[in-house]
Formats: structure tokens, sequence, C-alpha cells
């Protein structure tokens, strides 16, 4: 392992992030305030200010023309980051899908939060579940250094020249953003090892003028977007591999695109994304010790989505227990709906029961979480499932 | 600059613009100044309509297209972009309508001059949504009709005035022109690429297909704007507004509108009183 020993440090997700932008050496910052991400941005405004960061910060007027900013910076050759959250990320939206389609390399931080009406500040997952079909890779961290590290390895994900797609990475607003945990801090050398600089494929270049992001009809918008469908299925090897990778530099390993955990002859596992699975784990661990049978599986990926890792995960399942922070209204919770989809065509395939839960902040306590797993254990196999809230 | 000096070099050509399009005409003038160290950020409207479906590629520069709202805060990211590459010699264009200036994208070219970055946003005026079919935008001037402000009703609020808002943003520089005025086009160009900052040109651009003329009167139509006095050049400076072009004569709006199919439906009475107007603001 090249350079001086880590920091280890007492600090929320959000400054994990900043800290993650500021060593992946990035050179454009354009974000917009919006609470729980605010203190992304103010740290890197401070980086920058105090010289700890040499990077241009780009004062917009909102996340939509944050996004554009990034896109410019990156069509000038540049790496650059932005974050938000809720309302600014929706704000976005159509830039989400403008980049991914010009395969911009772009990476955000989305601080999970809930969606307005009703107004809530607070957590849940709906703004990103919302961007599910902008064609940004969506990645979920559970604590504030994997969420560092994640920010970390997007860069390499998204700057692959075999993906060339835009990284979201999410944190749960409070539960990360706000909440101090220990962080080791990794030092320059060694993430300069890790992330080399941008190499683009294609820029704004006068010498060799090139109409980038331009239309195309019929044969031509379709080719278009068969290749971005094949980048994104292949980032689920890219992922993989760069994940490999940063656990042989750094030492810390998250799994892959799913992490399984104790859910060898598990009976009931219960699936979700983000910071809840922290409980959830103590939950699993409790019940295991009272001799039940249940797993977890933390889902990391959510788009490309990790339908063979789940298949083969739970194909000797009775029940899956499923907690969405989300709801597509008029159906049921996202990650419930891929992984029925997901499962479909299995030959004994495991009930899904969909809850959906922590909605706009809502604390999801252990006995919820032992609640939906019991429900799970007792339900018989191919029985119906809902979409049932469970913070009420 | 001279009339002589005007490079014969074409670096915008064989786009699908319509026959006597003056804003096809003023990409081509920009490229004459700035030429092929430059690049073009071109949002949704007529020019990137006619020149972005692959395989055609009219731009002999790097050009982006753009979402609608979004022409200012892609120059600020792209400027700063070359400005961390240390190639801030590079000329970073913004090429949008009226539309895509005055109306959706005034937020995102707000922000954009308040960042300081280096760029020239050029709007090039043809007075409606053009690319959608002629709908009214927030520059339709008083009277005219489009297909969202139909015969015998028109457009009923004066055209936004540009120049103010962006000088109320104390903008380094700003100038208004028409294509029917290339030199005066011209050396504004010129000017706006020597500024270390944000800077703002406004050009009318007659549209023979949505102002309801022959195509081979476009630079007639636009002399006609300036001389009746609907349509004045000028620079915004230091702070300052200065009128760069006094027509020696002064043409009757009337004439103006007689013109053009858009202007037709419109009585002598109110023809009068944009003519009392006009007069008036002198
Ligand atoms: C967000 C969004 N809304 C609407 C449109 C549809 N649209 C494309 S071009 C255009 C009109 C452009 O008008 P203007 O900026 O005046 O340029 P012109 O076409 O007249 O050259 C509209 C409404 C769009 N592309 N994006
Ligand atoms: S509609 Fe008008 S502005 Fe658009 S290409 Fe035709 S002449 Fe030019």
């Amino acid at each position: 392992m090249p350079g001086k020993a880590p920091v280890k440090k007492y600090i929320t997700a959000n400054e994990a992030v900043a800290h993650a932008a500021r060593l992946a050496r990035v050179e454009v910052i354009a974000a917009y305030p919006i609470t729980p991400q605010t203190s992304i941005v103010e740290k890197l405004a401070s980086f920058i200010a105090s010289g700890e960061m040499d990077a241009d910060f780009i004062k917009v007027e909102s996340e939509h023309s944050a996004l554009t900013a990034c896109m410019g910076a990156r069509m000038a050759g540049v790496r650059a980051f932005t974050s938000t959250s809720s309302q600014g990320l929706e704000y976005m939206h159509e830039m989400l899908a403008y980049s991914s389609g010009g395969r911009y390399p772009l990476v955000m931080a989305n601080v999970c939060r809930s969606v307005a009406l009703p107004w809530s500040i607070w957590g849940d997952q709906q703004d990103a579940i919302q961007q599910r079909d902008t064609g940004w890779i969506q990645l979920f961290t559970e604590t504030a250094q994997e969420a560092l590290d994640m920010v970390l390895q997007a860069y390499r994900i998204a700057e692959d020249h075999r993906i060339l797609l835009p990284v979201m990475i999410c944190l749960d607003g409070f539960i990360q953003s706000h909440t101090e945990e220990l962080v080791e801090i990794p030092d320059q050398e060694s993430v300069d090892a890790f992330l080399p600089p941008y190499d683009p494929v294609v820029t704004l270049d006068v010498d060799d003028p090139h109409s980038i992001s331009v239309g195309g009809f019929g044969k031509h918008y379709a080719a278009w977007r068969k290749e971005q469908q094949e980048a994104a299925e292949r980032a689920k090897e890219v992922i993989v591999e760069v994940g490999d990778e940063f656990a042989r530099i750094f030492g810390r390993h998250y799994g892959g695109l799913i992490e399984a955990y104790r859910i060898e002859g598990a009976q009931a596992v219960l699936l979700t994304m983000g910071a809840l699975v922290g409980t959830a784990r103590e939950v699993v661990d409790e019940m295991r010790a009272e001799g039940k049978a249940v797993g977890l599986i933390k889902v990391r990926a959510f788009r490309p989505f990790p339908a063979e890792e789940l298949r083969q995960a739970l194909s000797q399942v009775k029940a899956a227990a499923v907690l969405d922070r989300d709801c597509s209204y008029g159906y049921e919770g996202a990650l419930a709906t891929d992984l029925k989809a997901a499962l479909y065509g299995l030959a004994n395939p495991p009930a899904v029961l969909g809850f959906i839960g922590g909605l706009g902040g809502a604390d999801v306590p252990p006995e919820r979480m032992r609640y939906m797993l019991e429900r799970a254990l007792s339900v018989k196999k191919g029985a119906p499932s809902s979409a049932e809230f469970i913070d009420l | 600059m001279k009339l002589r000096n005007v490079s014969k070099e074409e670096l915008y050509r064989c786009s699908y613009g319509c026959a006597g399009c003056a804003s096809v005409l003023a990409v081509r003038l920009t490229l004459k100044v700035l030429g092929r160290n430059s690049v073009f950020v071109v949002p949704a409207n007529c020019i990137s309509t006619v020149s972005c479906y692959y395989p055609q590629a009219p731009f002999f520069v790097p050009m982006t297209v753009m979402a609608f709202a979004a022409t200012g805060a892609a120059l600020c990211g792209i400027s700063a972009g070359f400005k961390r590459r240390g190639r801030e010699d590079i000329h970073v264009v913004g090429f949008s309508g009226d539309g895509g200036t005055a109306d959706i994208g005034i937020q995102s070219l707000s922000g954009a001059i308040d960042s300081g970055y280096k760029f020239i946003y050029i709007c090039y005026d043809n007075e409606a949504y053009m690319n959608t079919g002629i709908q009214r935008s927030g520059l339709t001037p008083y009277g005219a009709t489009t297909s969202t402000t139909p015969s015998p009703c028109f457009e009923n609020r004066p055209k936004k005035d540009m120049m103010r808002i962006v000088a109320a943003h104390d903008i380094p520089y700003a100038a208004t022109a028409c294509t029917s005025y290339p030199l005066d086009y011209m050396q504004k160009v010129e000017k706006a690429s020597k500024v270390n900052g944000p800077t703002y040109i406004h050009v009318l651009a007659p549209c023979p297909t949505g102002w309801g003329f022959p195509p081979e009167r476009t630079i007639e139509i636009g002399r006609m704007a300036v001389e009746s006095g609907m349509w004045q050049l000028m620079e915004f400076e230091g702070g300052e507004f200065r009128i760069t072009h006094t027509p020696r004569r002064r043409r009757p709006v009337a004439e103006y509108f007689e013109a053009q199919a858009r202007f037709r439906h419109l009585r002598l009475e109110e023809i009068e009183a944009i003519q009392r107007e006009i007069d008036a603001s002198r």
C-alpha cells in the first residue's frame, strides 16, 4: 500500500463525500444548496477557499444549471462534481437524461430525501427512485465510509471507456448526511494510484472539431440507445471489477452489486437499500441467534439492476421481504417490482412481500424489520404480496 | 474591422435552413469574425434543428446541441473547463433563439452573466418560436400574429427589453445588431470576443417563413426594421448605452408592417398608435 498512513476522523457522510471529490482532483464544482445536501458543497467551497483544493466553483442559479455546467466542464475535458437532493434532483430531471444519452461520465452525490408535496426535508428515497429511467448508474451506500469510497469508485466506473455513463452515488438524508461516523480518509497518493487523470474520448477540441451531442433519426437514434443499454449492462462487470481493485489498494470491499448477509439456509430474506441496512443487519443477527432462518440482501446497485445476482441469491429462499423507501403510486415500491421481474421464470420463486416504510424521515426501528421478516417466514410460497405501509 | 478584411472562409455551410434565413446568416457572420478558435453551444431552436441531425455537420468548429433552457450554464461550464486547461483564448459562443433567451433560458442566462465567466452569448432574434411552428415568444413584438396569437387577436404585450435586463446585471459588454448591417454586427462580435468576461449580443434576424415575406427581401426587411425604429442598433459598455447607427432616413412603420404577413391584420389606428410610440421614444 503506497503513501502514508490514512487519517481517521469522525465526520458525516456529507463531509466524507466532499473529501472524496477533493481526492478525486475534481477541477470544476457546480452545485446549489438544498437540505440535506448543502454541507457537501459548503465543505468543498471551504476546501477551495483554504487552498486545500484547486478547483473552480461555479456559482449557479439552479440545479438544472449545476448539472449542465458539469456537462460543460466535461466537454472541455475536465473532471467535475455536483451533488443535490430531492427537489433539486427533480429540477435536474431534463439534464439527467440529457447527460446520460450524451454519454457524459458525470459523478453526482444525491443525498436522498422525500419530495414535495407534502413538504418534508427528511429522508426517504423517492427522489432517486423517480430518476430510475434517466440512464444514470445508481449506487446506494450504507455508511459514511462507503459513501466516500463509492464516490472515488464512481469516477473510475463513469470514465471507463467501456462505460461512459453518469453515476449517482446515493446516501440517505440525515441518517448518513448528518451523523458522524469514524471514517478513514485515504491519502492523495493512494487515490492517485487508483484513479488516473481524466482521459476523455471526445471534447470540444478546436484542433479536431466535432459536432457532439447531436440528433439522430430512426435507425441512428435506436443504435445509439442500444449502445447505451449495452454500456449500462456492461457496468455490472465494471462495478465489480472497480470494487475489487479498490479493495486491493484500500482494503475495503463492499460486495459488488449486492451484498448477501447471512443468507445461507435462510427461509426469509429482507432486501433493502441504503442506510437502513445497518439496522437490518442487527435484526438478522438477533433472529439468527433465536434460531430463525433469516438473512439480508443489501442492494447496492439499483441501476444497472442486479437481476442475475438476485435470482441466484434467492433461488432457495421461501420468501423475500422488500423494504422500499419509495412508492410508485398506483402500484408498489420500485425495488419490489424490479425484484419480482428479476425472479420471473425461476422454477420455484420465493414469494415477494412488498413493504413501504421510512417515508418522510420516519424511523424504521428494529421491531418493524423483525415484523417484516416474521411475515416473510410465515407466508405461504407463492402467496400474493402487497404494498404495505409500515410507518403507520 | 473593414469589409475587405472579412474572412472568405465559410465555417458554417450546407445547413437545412430556409431560403433567405437571416439566422443562418448570423451564424456565418459570427464565424467569419471568430474563426476556428471557437466552440458553439446551440440549444433547441431553428439553428440546431437545421444543423445537428447525424450525419449532417455544417459547423466546421466544435459544437454541441444543448437543452433548450441550458445555454448559459453550458457556457459557464465549458468556459470554466477551458480556464482550467489554460485555454481561455478559445471563444465560447452560445447561439440561442429569442425563446431560448428571453423565455425558458433567461434564468440560466442570468446565472451565467452573474458567474463572471468569459463567453459570448448571442441571441438571434426571429421574434417567435420558429422551430416549433411560429408560436409567440417574449420577444414577439406588439401587434404581430403567431400561431398562438392568431388573427384577429395578436401579441398584446411589448417586446421584452433584453438589453435593459442584461445591463441590470452590470454585464461588461452587450450590444444589439441586425443581420442587415453585417459590418456593425461583426464589429460587435469582435469587440465582445476581446472582453474577459460575459458578453451578450442580440441580433435581429428576419425570418421569411415566420414573418411572411419572400426570401429575397430578408436584408431589406431587416433594414426597414431599423429605419422604422422598430429595432435600434446600440451598445452597452461601461454602464452606458450608446446608439451605434442612426438611420439617415426614417421610414414610417406602416411600410415595415405592410411588407410582412404577420402584421397584415393591423388597423390604421393601431398602426398610428405604434408610430406615435416609436416617435415618442426617440
Ligand atoms: C424544455 C423544452 N420545452 C420545449 C421544447 C420545444 N422547443 C424546441 S425549439 C422551441 C422553440 C425555439 O424557439 P427560439 O428559441 O425562439 O428559436 P427559433 O426556433 O425561433 O430559432 C421549442 C418550444 C424543448 N425542446 N425543450
Ligand atoms: S423558420 Fe425562419 S428562422 Fe427558422 S430556418 Fe426558416 S427562415 Fe430560418
